[in-house]
């Protein structure tokens, strides 16, 4: 009998893992086109959907899709144009009369009023609350009250004293210092209004976001899929012209496509590298491959003893001169990049301040004068440098290696320049944020929000949020300053680009190239284009 | 027996705390996980100050370490940067993967000793010969090449199933993935038996069944396989383990949203209480399913004696 008992035993515990098992089969079914739903790839959000609190692509879709702002960029010519906003006023550049639409309503119900504002913008700004987008407000008075600088250091405020109710439908901001194109960036997530319920029951509302866009979320499992359906209550302009989005996370592009060309689904917004060759012969005129606003540079640390000294900006033009950027973009990139010959981006268009060639002869391959002035510079800090990139995300080993080659052959050492690879991107960024770096580095930089300024601003004034080289030049501190308080855009526009003349000579960052955003969609879909931000306009797609 | 087993799980204590000691320390040393959250711009001290405090990471190494063992007897395994707790991430992605690795399984059990079986009766044959090639071949091609071209070729050339597998991932949808995933180790199995059974042919007890007269199959499954099965029942325990937290390519492949996928987006986020959390699980399953296959042995031999 003990044989029996033994046998007994193992049979149950095998039941118990096999019962396990048994309870996880959901029944999310979601899938099966047809019926007007747009079946799209995704990636998951790195931090909550809350618009304060996501800056990066994949949030920011959803967001853009639930939520309408004040003003919205238009997805074809990048401007920024009224939304909800009705008008908004000032007569000096610093105080701003913000009137809304009435008739706005979230989609429980709610309706849109300067309260949504304020609240919101209270909410983002406020220190406790740990808001990774809180500096979008710091323009407004009162922002050092309410999110004071210093680490460890309490809020004295929980309000804005810059923002004032006048009514229902009128509010006054009063910003710290002139910035006449401010009403321009409030077409960013982070200035989105919010209902009541998210400050009355916030868990409940971070699991299903209620906003006041186009769409409503009908489903979302965290790190899966969300389903986004058309909100028929919505009175906008812009309303949905699909029966909704299906957002499916995909944790490798490759698949991603090749569900597109099994028919799994109908919108992939990242075509893998590996695919170029193909994605032409696969899709035809349904791929897209068009500027967005992105532009990829080499930064160097400034901070550092090898970079500081006064004759090596000629080491770092002759570095820009020895970069072939043509070949690399052809080569690499198969074309989804285009040579930088600015620090901005196409998508601003010639009257919002992309110029091209403003960088002139110093953005151009020139083997022998990259060399002559790397020589006058004093050489390459101890004969040799590395670029920095991270390792665990886009493939930045490929185009890492081919600058350096480059570089290499031009100084005819190849031994000169070599890539070093960090391991992940948090560590990547340690090492610049604690001024670690003694190299030159990768860098890249997204737009928050179609505008000269948001090209320049954060990453070169001194002491900016992003200026990852530390770059630190009065003068050109000063001309963006006057920049921000001129009052008519197309001089503001020329001052910055003034300012951005004085990079070419000082080369804190080498420009690269300006990223494309590339996508494919089946037969299935219509009418896909892609907006400056190179996020699909999911709600003008119609779906066969 | 009942003091044998409870003996083996006194035994996991130590082995329990020691492993999530040292997992903690490590994705530690990977450096700060709050810088990454900002993307492409620098933290603003005051916010970075704030998150830490929140995920409490402004204290010492040690202090996190223990704050975070008193949460997990609670029942509490931290939250993920995305807001979700660890609990039901782990709640999403174990069972997914638990059901890819018993597809795995049942791939290896079933062909795996079958071929085993065959080849180890006919050794020499051209049988025998074939399925040795066959094996080499799969041990030696990386499993990332099988997944991609066999997610090619049924998926989008032969559209007998859909490349990827559905955010539900029923079991149905799994058996091409389990089989990518099986492979190395079905081809391992083969061998193993192939030399157990080889071995265990010429030995007296099966010649006294054969001379006895029982039928053919009654000496293979009764006697010859029951004793042969001993290395191969080792192998396939400690391959839960590792099936389960090696899955991660294969994961990829076929987007499936399991442990693996888990553990490399924490790991890549510098998340530590997602990859502790989920790797402590690993641990747990690692134990268990060595748990098993010593219980195992005991039914497979009798002679084999728990004290």
């Amino acid at each position: 009998m003990r044989g029996a008992t033994r046998v007994r035993c193992a049979v149950g515990v095998l039941a118990v893992a096999l019962a396990a098992t048994a309870c996880g089969g959901g029944s999310s079914s979601g899938d099966g086109g047809g019926s007007g739903i747009v079946r799209a790839s995704w990636g998951d959000p790195q931090n909550p959907l809350e618009p304060a609190d996501t800056n990066e692509v994949q949030g920011g879709k959803v967001l853009d899709m639930i939520f309408r702002g004040l003003k919205k960029y238009n997805p074809k010519t990048a401007e920024a144009e009224n939304m909800i906003a009705q008008s908004i006023t000032t007569t000096d550049s610093q105080n701003f009369d913000i009137k809304i639409k009435s008739g706005w309503k979230f989609s429980n119900g709610e309706p849109v009023t300067s309260d949504s504002f304020i609240n919101a913008w209270n909410y983002g700004a406020l220190l406790k609350n740990a808001q990774l987008n809180a500096f979008f407000f710091e323009q407004i008075d009162g922002y050092d009250k309410v999110h004071p600088d210093a680490a460890g250091a309490k809020s004295t405020a929980t309000k804005l004293s810059g923002l004032t109710k006048v009514s229902d439908t009128e509010f006054k901001v009063k910003l710290n210092q002139k910035f006449s194109l401010w009403p321009d960036t409030l077409g960013y997530s982070a200035f989105y209004p919010l209902p009541q319920s998210f400050f009355s029951n916030h868990s409940a509302w971070l699991k299903s976001p209620v906003g006041d866009g186009p769409y409503t979320i009908q489903k979302y499992t965290k790190g899966t899929q969300m389903s986004l359906r058309k909100w028929d209550g919505y009175k906008g302009p812009d309303a949905a012209e699909n029966n909704g989005v299906d957002l499916r996370v995909y944790t490798d592009n490759n698949t991603a496509y090749t569900d597109l060309q099994a028919g799994n689904i109908d919108l992939v917004d990242d075509i893998p590298a590996t695919q170029l060759k193909n994605v032409k012969s696969d899709l035809g005129s349904r791929y897209i491959n068009e500027p967005a606003g992105i532009i990829q540079t080499i930064a160097f640390p400034l901070y550092d003893d090898r970079w500081s000294s006064a004759k090596s900006a000629l080491v770092r033009q002759g570095l820009s001169m020895a970069i072939n950027r043509k070949q690399i973009t052809q080569q690499i990139f198969q074309n989804t990049r285009t040579p930088a010959t600015d620090w901005t981006s196409p998508v601003l268009g010639d009257a919002g301040g992309y110029k091209e060639g403003l960088c002139g002869d110093t953005c151009d391959y020139n083997p022998t004068k990259a060399k002559q002035l790397i020589q006058q510079g004093g050489g390459l800090p101890g004969g040799r440098i590395t670029i920095g990139y991270n390792a665990d995300t886009g493939s930045h080993k490929d185009w890492v290696d081919a600058v350096c080659n480059s570089i290499n052959n031009v100084l005819d050492n190849n031994k000169a320049c070599v890539g070093e690879p960090t391991g992940t991107f948090a560590d990547f960024r340690n090492k610049i944020t604690n001024k670690q770096m003694t190299n030159p580095f990768r860098s890249g930089w997204q737009m928050d929000y179609p505008l000269i300024q948001d090209f320049l601003q954060p990453l070169y004034y001194t002491d900016a949020s992003s200026n990852d080289s530390h770059y630190s030049n009065p003068q050109f501190d000063k001309l963006v300053n006057e920049a921000n308080a001129e009052s008519d855009t197309g001089k503001a526009v020329g001052t910055f680009q003034d300012a951005e003349k004085l990079l070419v000579k000082d080369m804190p960052a080498i420009p690269l190239w300006y990223q494309n955003g590339s996508a494919g969609y089946s037969t299935n879909l219509s009418n896909v284009t892609l907006n400056p931000f190179s996020v699909p306009v999911y709600n003008e797609i119609k779906v066969k | 027996m009942g003091r044998y087993v409870i003996r083996r799980l006194l035994q996991m204590i130590p082995v329990f705390i020691g492993s999530t000691f040292l997992i903690f320390f490590m994705v530690y040393a990977l450096g700060d996980p709050v810088a990454a959250l900002f993307g492409d711009k620098a933290p603003d001290p005051a916010t970075a100050a704030q998150i830490r405090h929140d995920l409490y990471l402004d204290h010492s190494l040690g202090a996190q370490y223990l704050h975070y063992m008193k949460n997990i007897f609670v029942g509490d395994f931290g939250t993920a940067f995305n807001g979700e707790s660890v609990t039901s991430l782990m709640g999403s992605a174990f069972p997914i993967t638990i059901r890819l690795t018993i597809v795995a399984i049942i791939f290896e059990i079933i062909i795996g000793i079958l071929l085993g079986v065959i080849t180890g009766m006919r050794r020499g044959k051209p049988v025998d010969t074939g399925v040795l090639l066959l094996t080499l071949v799969v041990i030696s091609v990386p499993t990332f090449v099988t997944g991609y071209v066999l997610q090619y070729v049924f998926g989008v050339e032969l559209k007998w199933t859909a490349p990827s597998v559905s955010p539900s991932a029923p079991f149905n949808e799994l058996i091409l993935p389990g089989l990518v995933l099986a492979l190395v180790s079905l081809a391992y199995v083969t061998r193993l038996t192939r030399t157990s059974i080889a071995e265990n042919t010429r030995a007296d007890y099966v010649r006294t069944a054969v001379a006895k007269g029982l039928p053919r199959h009654r000496v293979i499954t009764r006697h010859l396989l029951r004793n042969s099965l001993i290395p191969v029942v080792t192998f396939i325990g400690t391959d839960i383990g590792a099936l389960m937290g090696g899955a991660i390519v294969t994961e990829r492949i076929f987007n499936i949203h399991g442990v693996g996928y888990q553990l490399y987006q924490g790991i890549l986020r510098n998340n530590a209480p997602t990859v502790v959390g989920f790797v402590t699980i690993l641990v747990l399953v690692f134990l268990l399913a060595n748990l098993l296959v010593d219980l195992l042995y005991a039914v497979l031999d009798p002679r084999i004696r728990y004290a």
